[in-house]
């Protein structure tokens, strides 16, 4: 009997759906947002940058991966695919730091004309007086653009792991999967965190190009910028470093390491080293006693991941609060271009 | 029968500088309504206010039954509102950018693009139906504008400057064509104008509107009334030769009741009359012995309205529409 009425619920139900087969305004958007980036040629052209810098550093890191695979010295070494990642053999920088640049890029590129460009083409007016939330327009932009991304990084992940399995025919362990997935996480919200800022400017902004400029400038300002005003800030005020004890320079290299954290491009490869490199055990500095009865050895993903908790964390929290920022001037924004 | 739009004592300031003051306006259901005003009078202001697109520094508007503000939503989902610079997605079709809109009016999505083409026939634009929005002209993105607005079936339509841009023959078309969209489909229109001819071909009523106030409504004769009140109708006479004494003929037409005015200008009578009299003035001329050679008559339209209230405003632009 329930059983029966159960199917009968799914039928009535099934018939429901049909009856009203329409798409919610919010599915429409993205559909539409997504569309519109894939057809874009600079999506095309990021895509390009983005899969030949994978496909570059996986060439180089194959071509050498039995000199480091066999490195005894190094604790990681039986980490066959976590070092296809990160593995290299001088002649380009590991793949992990190449999207350190690259992602800023990628999100600043989806996002910085989100808004004004339609409200300079007129289509937001026209956009708005349908019976859509205004909220939903933002996180329509937000979200298809994160859709992509993760779509992207995700794919080259996977198709990394498929590669390897083929040319090596190593085993994956189940542990350098989750962190590889982990990485890719993390890469996924670096990106996030610059598509909202990007988002955010393009609220603000009148003109896509200033938004653009003005997203690009502060991703110069912490990738170049930043640490070299720390460094002078450093030598200005901090104490000769023959003067302090101990505990002082521990305390103060902490210090310095918290203002370099200001910095996003400082927390994602932070995070993304200690992903995939598991013998990372700190990211701070650390005293002869704490490191007096170590052994060099990887580190547990549950350890490792206690470990870029902080810096996932401040990225989300970052991404976040601009997003929220970019609400707060949408919502009562008026719209007449 | 109940007002579509109810505005009730709606202001709204940007600044020091007033957009729209104490504004009163009732439609009802199945009329075309033309709001006239020179640029920066607050028309487009206003409209935005009834979509809930403006918040109003008070007053309310009540459309269909909904508060804009409160519920834009609901408001949103009865109105079709064209702006007055339409801006179409460039890279997808004509016929895309209408199934878009109609996928987020909530239409079933079966038959969705049949729906979309059938509309796109009704507005002219079958041919152009798949090439893409960056390539149409001025009147077809109009026509398109107007597509998306009937997409969504809706109560009432708003449409801010539908004429601006359409060279004479385009204009003439799109009026018709609204006109007679009006008529099939029991529609409400609003149309806001600084033309004031385009209005008055369709209009069954018209509101003049000037620095953010409403200064009359009503049907054309019905305002001239209200505005030019004793002077009415104008009947200029030219005769061939002038008269030798302009007093008598004076004195003969003061017995017309009709007549508030007459001035006598060499060849030229000219006769301003409450009610239109032109043959009973040219039989009584003929009587006298008067040749007449020309007649103009001339009824107090939109044009004396226009500038009437309009001239002193031309040079004038408020600041948030400069900007």
């Amino acid at each position: 009997m329930k059983a029966l009425s159960e199917s009968h619920y799914w039928a009535t139900n099934k018939k429901k759906s049909k009856e009203t087969d329409q798409l919610s305004p919010f599915k429409v958007l993205v559909r539409k947002e997504v569309s519109d980036h894939v057809h874009s040629w600079r999506f095309i052209l990021l895509l390009a940058l983005v899969l030949l810098t994978f496909f570059a550093s996986l060439y180089i890191s194959m071509s050498n991966i039995r000199a480091s695979f066999s490195n005894v010295n190094d604790p990681d070494h039986a980490f066959l695919y976590l070092k296809l990642l990160s593995a290299t053999d001088g002649s380009m920088p590991p793949f992990h730091i190449l999207m350190s640049f690259l992602a800023p890029l990628l999100g600043i590129t989806m996002g910085f004309d989100a808004i004004n460009s339609e409200q300079n083409s007129g289509s937001l007016t026209r956009l708005l007086a349908q019976p859509v939330y205004r909220d939903n327009i933002l996180l329509a932009k937000f979200y298809s653009a994160m859709l992509i991304i993760a779509t992207l990084f995700i794919s080259l992940t996977l198709l990394m792991i498929g590669g390897g399995l083929f040319f090596t025919g190593v085993r994956i362990e189940s542990q350098e999967f989750l962190r590889i997935i982990g990485f890719s996480v993390l890469t996924i919200v670096y990106v996030g965190f610059y598509l909202s800022l990007s988002i955010m400017l393009s609220v603000a902004f009148r003109h896509a190009s200033t938004s653009a400029l003005t997203a690009l400038g502060i991703w110069l300002f912490f990738t170049v910028f930043y640490p070299i005003l720390v460094n002078l800030a450093i030598r200005a005020f901090l104490p000769d470093a023959a003067y302090l004890t101990q505990g002082e320079k521990l305390a103060y290299n902490e210090l310095i390491m918290d203002i370099m954290r200001v910095a996003p491009g400082q927390l994602y490869s932070d995070g993304a080293t200690t992903m995939l490199m598991p013998s990372i055990r700190s990211l701070g500095p650390m005293s002869m006693e704490q490191l007096s009865g170590a052994i060099p050895s990887p580190l547990p993903l549950r350890e490792s991941l206690i470990i870029v908790w902080p810096q996932l964390t401040g990225l989300l929290a970052g991404s976040i609060a601009f997003f929220a920022l970019s609400y707060y001037l949408f919502m009562r924004r008026e719209i007449r271009s | 029968m109940e007002a579509i739009i109810d505005l009730k004592n709606l202001c709204k300031s940007y600044g020091s500088y007033v957009a729209v003051d104490q504004l009163n306006l009732k439609i009802p259901h199945g009329e075309i309504f033309g709001l006239l005003g020179p640029n920066g009078a607050g028309k487009t202001t206003s409209i935005l206010m009834m979509l809930g697109l403006t918040e109003p520094d008070s007053g309310s508007a009540i459309i269909c039954g909904h508060n804009a503000t409160r519920d834009p939503i609901k408001v949103k989902r009865v109105v079709g509102y064209m702006p007055d610079n339409l801006g179409f997605y460039p890279q997808l079709t004509g016929l895309e950018n209408l199934v878009f809109m109609a996928r987020l009016n909530g239409l079933a999505e079966t038959g969705i693009k049949e729906n979309a083409r059938k509309i796109l026939e009704l507005v002219g634009l079958k041919a152009a139906s798949d090439k893409p929005a960056s390539s149409y002209s001025r009147g077809m993105k109009q026509r398109l504008g107007l597509a998306e607005v009937l997409i969504k079936k809706p109560k009432l339509i708003i449409l801010d400057e539908p004429t601006l841009g359409l060279d004479p023959s385009g204009v003439k078309e799109f009026l018709e064509l609204i006109k007679s969209l009006q008529r099939e489909q029991g529609l409400t229109v609003l149309l806001s104008s600084h033309h004031l001819h385009h209005v008055q071909q369709v209009c069954d009523r018209v509101g003049i509107f000037v620095d953010g106030k409403l200064l009359a409504t009503g049907d054309l004769p019905t305002l001239s009334h209200q505005l030019f009140g004793n002077t009415g109708v104008e009947t200029s006479i030219h005769l061939t030769e002038e008269l030798a004494d302009p007093a008598i003929l004076k004195a003969e037409f003061s017995t017309f009741p009709e007549i508030n005015g007459l001035i006598v200008n060499d060849r030229i009578l000219q006769f301003n009359t409450t009610q239109d009299i032109t043959p009973k003035i040219v039989r009584r001329l003929v009587e006298l012995g008067a040749n007449i050679q020309a007649i103009s008559h001339k009824q107090y339209g939109l044009d004396e309205i226009y500038a009437k209230y309009f001239e002193k405003n031309t040079n004038l632009t408020p600041k948030h529409e400069s900007a």
